[in-house]
């Protein structure tokens, strides 16, 4: 089969080969699964968390209600492409210097719809902070060390002009 | 078994494809969908996704009206022109899920889903939205109210699909309100909306989550008129207890896991009076 007929899926600017028999599978288990892409982390499979969201097409979902089959030739972003290996991204760093990581089973779906936010919003306010994050759930923090890394973020955010 | 993916990229393409197989399976935002897919609910083996056809993600002016493709997204109506035109379905849009489920889910996908609790639906029923629907045979359009027929039920043919809602764009007072445990990520215990008229001097109220199928309180509707003015935008106080009790009476709603039909019953009524006092300040006329 030429290659360019095999199924593909377009992840953090990669060409990755898939089948056809994955099709039928979430997106979030077709990227941590067959992929090996464990950023993403899987609880709920019903989109109440938003402990797996990703970016489609410049847009944040919830990548256990992808479609696989669907999501063939679209732009796909996880977590993993959010700093270059070895780095840290402002969102990242301002998580660690607030403490605002405790299990951090929640932190990568987290920095992806913090990093989302920002790029639209470089000066928000606390309400629309915790707008930002209301898909997102996290048992550890109470949330409060979470929206003053964002608030610490989008200071830096709009120096470096751009979170990653 | 392997489930065949097939990406419509126009109408006609979704109409041929459906007509090849009807029973092959429509998917949009996936946002009710995926979670039965995740639960080995459903495993159709055959799919055909729909949200990337530009037709269905536009709307666009048709006289005194708007026309929301199916596809248009929660997103979409909650910012941007669509959320002046029609204030009522943004902020039903506003209530759905998060960011992340707004994005995804979609206008047709609410109706096509056909739950009692969908957000969209008291707006479209207050407001007499109209559905077409697209085959290959054609189009039709049909009321919401003939669309949805039960919980979960629609009475779309066989082959046939949601292509666009019309809703009246209406530069008057317009409300949405939801009963929820939270104010994101919630289904709805109850919700009502609250549209008026002023050119025929009436007004539109929608139930949500406390019917079966898509209903107006069409008794409330009818008696509140009477202690309206709408020179001052003012309501007779005195009208409002019965008017509270209509809409209450209007519902017929269930006990489940996320409230009881007692509670649905009394606060529709609340919802209703906080619509009416949010557009008509209280005055005796």
């Amino acid at each position: 089969m030429p290659n360019d007929e095999q199924p593909h899926l377009n992840v953090n600017g990669k060409r990755l080969t898939i089948e056809e028999s994955w099709f039928g599978e979430s997106l979030l288990f077709t990227l941590r699964e067959r992929l090996g892409l464990y950023g993403s982390k899987n609880a709920c499979e019903q989109g109440e968390c938003g402990s797996c969201s990703i970016m489609l097409d410049e847009t944040l979902v919830c990548a256990c209600l992808v479609l696989t089959g669907s999501a063939t030739g679209r732009d796909i972003k996880t977590i993993e492409s959010l700093a270059p290996e070895g780095s840290l991204s402002t969102i990242q760093q301002a998580f660690i210097d607030t403490g605002a990581i405790q299990c951090g089973f929640c932190t990568p779906g987290l920095l992806i719809t913090i990093k989302d936010f920002l790029d639209e919003n470089t000066d928000p306010t606390e309400l629309e902070i915790r707008e930002a994050i209301s898909g997102n759930l996290c048992r550890c923090t109470g949330y409060g060390r979470i929206v003053e890394a964002v608030r610490i973020a989008s200071k830096t955010h709009d120096e470096s002009q751009g979170a990653s | 078994m392997i489930m065949e993916v097939l990406i419509a990229s126009s109408t006609e393409e979704i109409c041929e494809l459906l007509e090849q197989d009807s029973s092959r399976q429509l998917l949009a935002g996936g946002t009710d969908f995926m979670v039965e897919v995740n639960y080995r609910h459903r495993s159709p083996s055959s799919v055909i996704t729909i949200d990337q056809v530009p037709e269905l993600q536009n709307w666009h002016h048709d006289g005194d009206s708007v026309v929301v493709g199916s596809c248009v997204t929660y997103r979409e109506i909650e910012r941007g022109p669509l959320a002046t035109l029609v204030p009522a379905l943004a902020q039903a849009a506003r209530t759905v899920g998060s960011p992340q489920i707004r994005n995804a889910g979609t206008i047709g996908g609410n109706i096509g889903t056909a739950s009692p609790a969908g957000d969209m639906i008291p707006v479209l029923s207050a407001l007499g939205a109209v559905i077409s629907l697209r085959s290959s045979e054609g189009k039709r359009e049909v009321s919401l109210e003939d669309l949805i027929v039960g919980v979960k039920q629609t009475s779309l043919r066989r082959g046939e699909f949601i292509e666009s809602v019309r809703v009246p764009v209406l530069d008057s007072p317009q409300e949405f309100l939801k009963v929820g445990s939270r104010s994101a990520m919630v289904i709805s215990v109850t919700s009502l909306a609250f549209i008026t008229y002023p050119k025929t001097r009436s007004v539109g109220i929608g139930l949500g989550a406390v019917n079966p199928i898509p209903t107006r309180a069409k008794e409330a509707e009818v008696f509140i008129a009477d202690f309206l003015d709408w020179e001052t935008m003012q309501v007779d106080p005195s009208g409002i207890d019965h008017f509270k009790d209509l809409v209450s009476a209007a519902s017929s709603p269930i006990d489940d896991h996320r409230s009881v039909a007692a509670y649905r019953r009394k606060s529709i009524g609340i919802l209703a009076q906080r619509a009416l006092t949010r557009v008509f300040t209280e005055g005796v006329l």
